[in-house]
């Protein structure tokens, strides 16, 4: 720390407030932490929009990829884990105030039942993603489901050749100019990514190709499924990420608490850990509907 | 007026015993590696970001060098567009970006606005470590090779497994994650310090419009440097996972990753031009000893051109495939981005008008940015306007506009902004004879090295070839003796810098008469800034001060109105 | 008046009929005049104001030079608010009319009109392949003169960019999408092509010809360059194939590539990436064009592009041909 505490400000530095050499009060102090952690917040709020831009995107692209893909997801689970965060962003709000009214025993015991929900969460969706992952539904290439959605959409069409137009997806598109060529075989699945049939004729836009992949065979109804296990592993993953670091924090401030480094003239650290996870929360909120509750 | 602190002996002769300051009131390795002084981190990132600067500039002598010659000169195509690649990448996210900011706006910064450090200093010392962080995983990235993809990194080609596998491409994109973090911390930490860090009566219209253009500055950082964050993140997930959001044989779409690139990638020129032109505002008005024109105008037209900078990036993608509707609208909007730029160099010409103009280089600096920036933003209209874009987007003439912004205004005054603050970063003097001599060659050779591009761009040579149609040639082989001449002219800077350090005269506290307040204090400042906060007042009002030969700079003037506010 | 200007910037003595002046290279399309017209008017504007700002600035600097140090400024003004927003607005009319004029320079580039005769473009690295109205693919743009021609184009692999300066035109060629261009009534003569977004090794090299032949003459072309097989050996057209479609990574002489050389290939022991070695026969020859990561050589990159679905199975037979021929290979096929 800077040598020059003593020589520093004029102002009286009351102990416990934790002063810094270069603000007047605690008051403006805090202020100034309050106002960074919105701007960090607010740089979240932006990561995650890139993200929820990419669902939108390819939602609006392919909405009935979404509608069949989202009914593997499993809406209990979903609900309870957001009722779970919702119930741990009380017990943090609360802790907080604890932390204010200097009251530090039910504190750390708030935070410990924040601990616990944001423990329940990431609990549920270790049983989500161990189901995705035994079942296949996962992003890209490694899209191999085991099984049909639960409600099939379509009549399954024939097995059949690449010049086969699926009766499936209502955006289908017409025999692909060049359907007389021989599709890459499905022993090399990892091709160099330099080729592929050149798209049917599609209107312009942001929609993907839909000439059929090669690792799938005339059993696939809807195309281009896999993009959706892409957005769902891409927003939950980054999620779930954000709430272990977020638990980390929670810890930290948790030990501190019962170390009795807080008091009501200082308790930015537990303030400041409570808004992220807020926003953590708040992130699942519109995460649930947009992935599990598609219709 | 601004109070002295009277106890700094500014202006004692260099034989008496040297009063401690930020330099030398804490010595060793460790005191610097785990300092939060906001002066040793600006002295810290100023290191980093010019040896950084070394090293982009020796891809480009190397890319120039290639260039010579209409086919093979001196290395594979294959290690050519590493060259360019790097280049790009480092010169962009490791120099020009943190620049202003970070090795200048954190020394200025809290002394200009009179407080005595940052909101968050220890944030500030974590800025720094993921500076350099960035730094390794871009050397990383060049010991492992293979990073020839473009520093913009389109995909398919970004991912396509089949070239360079284990090559420098990830280490690239993740040191380009860690720079990310790196610039949002230090622009909320400016944001945070304006608001609240201000001293009694430094209203927003008292503040200096070098702090305006770094809390526009901030603004953008904080909200556009996120989307790269995940971008790049998606872009490394595409590669090494095969995610499928960029690929189009896995339903995925080239043209978003080419949205969210440049969502962030337009404003970040910002990023990089804004702090410039608050840097010049400050140069044209003290070595004109007179009050800058227009300071309302130079101030909104900061925040205008941070905001209207986030609804452009299109103009990037008129020939990308994109629809027909965004790419007019696009264009319109790219427009509206040249009023406000063009407003403050109309403005810094009212300043020069009726003023004392001392050519000193921190002056030579800026009146050659008003050239250089004045090119460059014109033949940004000729790649605004849809007709004239479609011959001329990804040619040489592209290349010519963004060196002559980039470089001819951000470097530019960059060197400008450093050689103003030299004194007061470090207590001497450097030669102005060199520093004059210095300039010339880099104005000279920058223009050599960057015009005649124009001229093969809108003859139809494309950027980022290694071969090229021999009628280019000599074009070439001008703009290559030009990049000579500009690369003697940086080493020449750094030489007579580096000789001031040890052998320059002893420097005065304000040896140029400047009215904002790091000027109070003395060169250099001490680690507090400030024993009590200094009591602002209008920061382009010079009527106080005269010169003072004894001293060689400038002093307030003793007779008349002591200390109180005017 | 929008229309007297841009008829003023056409008529100025630096764009000239045929459209050679000192920043833009000879134009031979019908838009291309407009396109002109817009950068000369952005030009001349351009040109105006910087001398005025560079004018300006250096006689400021001479005149208010400081004589002392210390000395006052004559001074003046802080602000005129008349002054400041007269020099917005100036400005703002000024730019919005470039963009008008961009504008529409653009509208007529993306409204092909209704008879344009359609080619697909294919680009890959790092060639061109253009396919014509009866089905003929070619490595070469051939056009006729005076007929508007719009290109639908696409990608194999990764982004790439048509663009030809003379034209003063360019379009991104999309991975698993169709972009468009087109250009009216192009005038006789030969021009280049060339790939305008970085694709790799062989970008700078990716360039082709845009040939623009008189009407008649055009169906003369495509009727021949439709059947080679009509007056060529074998051997001869895979000749002709080779180097349009191969030769930007093989040689034929010996010299080494991106890619073996084919001299002394056919019937050759070849070594392979794995550590086995094969024989260059017809089949190995065939699996290499059609799926080039199955057998990659020892100490080459696997980025050679498939050409299935390019290359009729007669052309790869023409290939093996040629092959044959430059290996030395007794028995040959005819036609």
């Amino acid at each position: 720390m800077s040598s020059s505490a003593s020589s520093a400000s004029t102002t009286a530095h009351p102990p416990g407030t934790h002063l810094a050499h270069h603000f007047q009060t605690p008051a403006q102090q805090f202020e100034a932490a309050v106002q960074g952690m919105w701007l960090f917040l607010a740089t979240e709020i932006l990561l995650f929009g890139g993200l929820f831009c990419i669902y939108a995107v390819f939602r609006a692209n392919n909405p009935e990829v979404f509608e069949y893909a989202h009914r593997y997801l499993s809406k209990s689970l979903g609900a309870i884990n957001t009722v779970v965060l919702l119930c741990s962003s009380f017990t943090i709000a609360a802790g907080v105030r604890c932390a204010q009214l200097g009251r530090s025993r039910q504190s750390a015991t708030l935070l410990g039942l924040t601990l616990l929900c944001g423990l329940v969460f990431l609990g549920i969706k270790y049983v989500e993603y161990q189901h995705k992952w035994k079942e296949g539904l996962l992003w890209g290439h490694h899209y191999r489901p085991e099984h049909e959605a639960s409600t099939s959409l379509h009549a399954p069409p024939e097995a059949g050749t690449a010049d086969t137009p699926t009766t499936a997806s209502p955006l289908a598109d017409p025999d692909a100019p060049l359907a007389t060529a021989p599709a890459p075989t499905p022993t090399d699945p990892d091709a160099p990514s330099a080729t592929f049939a050149p798209p049917a004729l599609a209107p312009p836009g942001l929609r993907g190709a839909t000439a059929p992949l090669p690792e799938l065979t005339g059993a696939q109804r809807v195309h281009n499924v896999q993009t959706f296990f892409g957005v769902y592993f891409l927003l939950t993953g980054l999620h779930a990420l954000h709430v272990l670091v977020g638990l980390g924090l929670i810890v930290w401030v948790a030990l501190r608490t019962l170390g009795g480094a807080f008091s009501p003239l200082y308790f930015t650290p537990v303030a400041m850990v409570a808004l992220y996870w807020h926003l953590v929360d708040l992130i699942w909120i519109y995460l649930f509907p947009l992935l599990y509750l598609i219709h | 007026m601004t109070t002295i602190n009277p106890a700094l002996p500014a202006d004692q002769p260099p034989a008496a015993s040297v009063p401690l300051n930020y330099l030398t009131e804490r010595r060793g390795w460790l005191s610097w590696l785990v300092t939060i002084d906001h002066k040793r981190i600006g002295v810290m990132y100023l290191v980093s970001i010019l040896t950084a600067f070394l090293l982009g500039g020796i891809f480009a002598i190397l890319v120039r060098t290639e260039l010579l010659g209409p086919s093979k000169t001196i290395v594979t195509a294959d290690t050519y567009n590493q060259f360019f690649t790097l280049h790009g990448a480092i010169m962009i996210f490791l120099v020009i970006i943190p620049s202003i900011p970070a090795a200048l706006g954190n020394f200025v910064l809290p002394i200009m606005l009179g407080a005595k450090d940052l909101a968050f200093p220890r944030l500030n010392l974590l800025s720094y470590y993921l500076y350099v962080l960035g730094a390794v995983l871009a050397v990383v990235s060049i010991v492992m090779g293979s990073v020839d993809t473009g520093w913009t990194f389109y995909p398919p080609y970004a991912i396509d497994p089949t070239h360079a596998r284990f090559g420098g491409v990830i280490p690239v994109l993740l040191g380009v994650f860690v720079l990310g973090f790196s610039s949002i911390f230090t622009g909320l930490n400016f944001i945070v310090t304006i608001h609240k860090l201000r001293p009694p009566g430094m209203g927003w219209f008292r503040l200096p419009l070098f702090l305006w253009s770094l809390y526009a500055t901030s603004i953008i950082q904080v909200l556009a440097t996120p989307v790269l964050g995940v971008t790049v993140l998606l872009l490394i997930l595409e590669r090494a996972l095969r995610f499928g959001i960029f690929h189009p044989g896995l339903g995925g779409d080239p043209l978003l990753y080419q949205h969210f690139f440049w969502f962030y990638s337009h404003p970040a020129v910002y990023i990089m031009i804004l702090p410039a032109m608050g840097v010049i505002s400050e140069l044209i008005s003290v070595f004109s000893r007179k009050h800058i024109f227009g300071y309302h105008f130079i101030a909104f037209s900061s925040i205008a051109i941070a905001v209207f900078g986030f609804f452009v990036w299109g103009h990037h993608m008129f020939v990308s495939g994109q629809s027909p509707l965004v790419t007019v609208l696009f264009s319109l909007l790219t427009y509206s981005v040249s009023i406000p730029s063009a407003v403050k160099v109309f403005n810094w010409l009212a300043t020069l008008r009726g003023g004392s103009i001392s050519l000193k280089t921190p002056m030579l600096y800026a009146l050659g940015f008003i050239f250089m920036f004045g090119i460059g933003g014109l033949t940004g209209l000729f790649l605004g306007a849809l007709a004239t874009d479609v011959h001329l987007h990804d040619t040489y003439f592209v290349v010519a506009h963004f060196h002559y912004v980039m470089m001819g205004g951000a470097l530019i005054a960059l060197l400008g902004g450093l050689h103003y603050w030299w004194p007061k970063i470090t207590g001497r003097m450097y030669s102005e004879t060199w520093g004059r001599l210095a300039f010339v060659l880099i104005f000279v050779g920058f223009n050599v090295t960057f015009f005649p591009q124009f001229i093969m761009g809108s003859h139809g040579m494309p950027r980022r070839y290694f071969n090229y149609p021999p009628e280019f040639a000599s074009l070439h082989q001008l703009s290559t003796l030009g990049s000579y001449v500009m690369g003697i002219g940086f080493v020449l800077v750094a030489g007579y810098l580096l000789h001031a350090l040890f052998r320059g005269r002893i420097a005065p506290a304000n040896p140029w008469g400047g009215a904002t307040l790091e000027w109070q204090c003395a060169s250099p400042p001490p680690t507090e800034n400030f024993a009590t906060p200094p009591v602002a007042g209008d920061p382009y009002d010079f009527s106080d001060l005269e010169y003072d030969p004894a001293v060689g700079g400038y002093v307030v003037r003793t007779s008349g109105a002591a200390g109180a506010n005017t | 008046m929008i229309g007297g200007l841009l008829a003023q910037a056409t008529t100025l003595p630096s764009v000239a009929p045929g459209g050679r002046s000192f920043w833009l290279p000879p134009r031979a399309e019908g838009a291309a005049a407009q396109a002109d017209a817009v950068f000369y008017f952005i030009y001349w504007v351009s040109l105006f104001f910087f001398i005025l700002i560079v004018a300006l600035m250096v006689y400021f600097v001479i005149r208010y030079r400081r004589r002392v140090e210390g000395e006052r400024p004559v001074g003046g003004a802080a602000h005129n608010t008349r002054l400041e927003i007269t020099w917005s607005i100036i400005p703002l009319i000024l730019v919005v009319i470039m963009f008008y004029l961009g504008f529409r320079g653009y509208m007529d580039l993306v409204n092909p009109p209704a008879g344009a005769m359609d080619i697909h473009v294919l680009a890959q690295k790092w060639s061109w392949n253009f396919t014509y109205p009866n089905g003929h693919d070619d490595p070469e743009l051939h056009l006729p003169a005076g007929r508007d021609v719009r290109l639908v184009l696409t990608s194999n692999d990764v982004v790439h960019s048509f663009y030809v300066p003379a034209f003063r035109k360019k379009c991104d060629a999309v991975p698993g999408r169709y972009t468009y261009l087109w250009f009216r009534e192009p005038q006789p003569g030969e021009y280049l092509a060339l790939c305008a977004e970085y694709c790799g090794t062989g970008h700078s090299d990716m360039l082709t010809r845009v040939v623009v032949h008189d009407p008649a003459d055009f169906e003369k072309w495509l009727a021949q360059a439709s059947d080679p097989f009509r007056t060529r050996s074998y051997a001869e057209v895979g000749r002709l194939l080779v180097a349009r479609k191969c030769a930007s990574c093989h040689s034929v002489d010996g010299r080494a590539g991106v890619g073996p050389t084919f001299k002394r290939l056919y019937g050759h022991p070849v070594r392979l990436q794995d550590g086995t070695t094969v024989t260059a026969d017809e089949n190995y020859i065939r699996d290499s064009i059609l799926y080039p990561a199955r057998q990659v050589v020892a100490g080459y990159s696997p980025v050679m592009p498939t050409f299935r679905g390019q290359l009729k199975d007669r052309e790869i037979t023409a290939l093996i041909e040629y092959l044959k021929e430059l290996a030395g290979h007794p028995d040959q096929q005819e036609p």
